[in-house]
């Protein structure tokens, strides 16, 4: 575990937890991530103020890889815009496509974010793409520059846990980069099934902004994803579905 | 008296859109009676995750007044859910309040004998620059309905100059044809609230006597006419208490569903004004809509569309807009000036539009809402 590193775009990181910054209170920011270990944190730049009130951006501890993320863009040309904003505020070079064009389940738009990650990568950025699991697109993406893929889980804020699950495991079995899975995730095991599984890392926001105890809720995600990325890394078990391997079995008459 | 027009008639210079959403709405909200639902559906609504038609009509009912703890709890999880615990801050901005309309509820009516006054572009910027130091990066620009004293060309200038003051500059001013709205776009705001005031076309008639906002179909097509404009997001409401508020309520509900079919990038908002008094007439009050029957119908908005925008205006006291930005609500105004002129530190140039209930300054609301354990934030959109 001790050199399992995780590696988006060069840049090598310890935890496999990427923290959501949206919906809790800023002064929380500092305590989750903290206990959560997380090194990188989202930001949505339709939120980082400028001016006198609180500002995202003072609340984030230094050491953290800021992720700013596109929301807000509808199409891939605001996503291109807004990745460069946030370049330009310094935000620094990674940069979360999200293109949305449905505010009700604000599902995220393929086409749209692979257009933007083919330009954003061409700039340099660190392009980690949000998207709905798709085999073809996650390969497209890959082909585009993409530094890690982040499918769905389930819809954003859902808390519904890994719907997608099936279509996630194939990306991770077809796709050399990151699979990181975003979105959905509601609590702790869930986290840890998607780790064990083989995600690289796990991103959540909602299940620790919704959760009674904003803090302790992200250091129980920490240990899930721990726990889970150290069961991917022993290897698991096989699972015997109906009832125990026949004692006799069925090829005992074959001849030597 | 001199005869009234025809209010169901579109003016020569009123564009019409092919598009059934008007009728499908008001179809909707005729077959809708609220005597009909019983406890039992109000209970069927609450078990369904994703709530139905059927439901926001048993959540609007008065079977549904008993359950109110339930719905708020319920609320409170899915407004925690699509927004955790973000508030969004904004004030309004009356830039003019010379009106054309007759509209026998409200203080800006052109026969109600008050002070008239438009900023010009100058006194616009110190407006603006007064509120930009306020903290706040969102504002909502309103005018009285004139198009001959606040042409398109005003309003439009009037957001450019909101642009370089803040991040977010949404509009609330008489309804405009597709075209108009892209070029008010273009200058720089693109979030449009009408308030449809009632869906009761019969109602309508009688409070709306006199100018362009007489026309119902044209008004009740706005919001589709925005978004072919360009427009990212479109606001609803029914002023409650001008007619039948559970079916204003209602129709307020489905129309805002119908244009998110149509066209799903839209960003939805409400609001849920309850009638004020107004200069010359303090009798003017909500009628049959209480509290409690708010609270029922910001629920129900938010249970039916869980990731709408709900705005609680300053119609309402501070006890009830700090609680109601825990259960349903998420933005909420600050500041509030409803006269001409009124946030600088010149004299008030023009009289208000209503009487407002929290007179609470920026910092004041804000400091409410961290109190509580919310989180204030100034702004949530970047204009690109």
């Amino acid at each position: 575990m001790e050199n399992d590193k995780l590696i988006i775009g060069g840049h090598e990181f310890n935890s496999r937890f990427i923290l959501g910054s949206g919906k809790y209170s800023l002064d929380l920011i500092k305590a989750a991530v903290e206990n959560a270990g997380a090194e990188i944190i989202t930001l949505a730049l339709r939120r980082a103020a400028t001016g006198n009130v609180a500002n995202i951006l003072d609340y984030i501890p230094k050491n953290v890889t800021l992720l700013p993320n596109t929301s807000g863009a509808r199409n891939a040309d605001e996503a291109v815009r807004i990745a460069r904003l946030a370049r330009e505020v310094g935000c620094g070079d990674f940069i979360k496509i999200e293109v949305i064009r449905d505010s009700k389940y604000l599902l995220p738009d393929n086409y749209e974010t692979i257009k933007a990650t083919e330009i954003l990568a061409k700039e340099g950025f660190v392009v980690m793409p949000y998207m709905y699991p798709d085999l073809n697109v996650a390969r497209s993406l890959r082909d585009a520059g993409a530094a890690t893929i982040m499918p769905l889980g389930a819809p954003i804020g859902s808390n519904k846990g890994i719907c997608t699950k099936e279509f996630i495991k194939i990306l991770i079995d077809e796709i050399d980069l990151p699979i990181i899975v975003d979105a959905g995730i509601g609590k702790p095991s869930q986290a840890c099934e998607a780790m064990e599984m083989g995600a690289a890392a796990v991103m959540a926001n909602t299940a620790i902004a919704t959760a009674g105890d904003i803090v302790q809720m992200a250091e129980a995600f920490k240990k899930a994803i721990e726990a889970g990325r150290q069961a991917y890394l022993a290897g698991l078990g096989r699972v015997i579905e109906n009832g125990a391997s026949a004692s006799s079995p069925l090829t005992g008459f074959l001849e030597n | 008296m001199e005869q009234r027009t025809n209010h169901m008639e579109y003016l020569p210079d009123m564009e019409q859109i092919d598009s059934d959403i008007k009728d499908r709405v008001i179809a909707e909200m005729n077959a809708y009676d609220p005597a009909k639902y019983t406890a039992e559906d109000v209970k069927l609504a609450l078990e369904h995750e994703t709530k139905t038609e059927e439901d926001f009509k048993a959540l609007l009912s008065p079977a549904a007044l008993p359950f109110l703890e339930e719905i708020a709890q319920q609320a409170r999880l899915e407004t925690r859910k699509h927004f955790g615990n973000s508030i969004n801050m904004f004030t309004p901005l009356y830039i003019s309040n010379y009106c054309e309309n007759y509209c026998i509820y409200c203080g800006f009516n052109c026969h109600n004998k008050i002070h008239r006054a438009k900023l010009n572009y100058e006194e616009i910027e110190k407006e603006m620059q007064a509120i930009a130091k306020t903290g706040l990066q969102e504002v909502l620009l309103l005018t009285g309905e004139s198009k001959k004293m606040s042409d398109v060309e005003y309003i439009g200038e009037a957001c450019k100059i909101a642009r370089k003051y803040f991040k977010v500059v949404g509009l609330e001013v008489y309804p405009m044809n597709s075209d108009e709205y892209s070029y008010i776009q273009k200058c720089g705001a693109d979030y449009v609230t009408v308030f449809q005031e009632t869906y009761n076309s019969d109602k309508y008639e009688t409070l709306h006597l006199a100018g362009h906002k007489r026309v119902f179909p044209y008004r009740l097509e706005t919001q589709e006419r925005a978004l072919m404009g360009g427009m990212r997001g479109v606001g609803f409401a029914a002023l409650l208490g001008l007619s039948d508020f559970r079916k204003d309520a209602f129709a307020t509900g489905m129309h805002a569903y119908l244009i998110q079919r149509k066209y799903p990038h839209a960003e939805i908002a409400f609001s849920c004004p309850r009638l004020r008094p107004i200069i010359n007439n303090d009798k003017i009050n909500p009628k049959d809509v209480h509290e409690p029957q708010l609270l029922q119908v910001i629920c129900a908005y938010r249970l039916f569309m869980p990731f709408a925008s709900i705005t609680i205006s300053t119609r309402e006291c501070q006890r009830f807009r700090d609680n109601i930005v825990q259960i349903a609500a998420t933005k909420i105004s600050a500041g509030v000036d409803v006269g001409i002129g009124g946030h600088s530190d010149g004299e008030k140039k023009g009289d208000e539009q209503f009487e407002i209930s929290d007179s609470r300054n920026v910092k004041q609301v804000y400091d409410a809402l961290c109190k509580n354990g919310m989180q204030p934030v100034m702004s949530d959109y970047i204009y690109v």
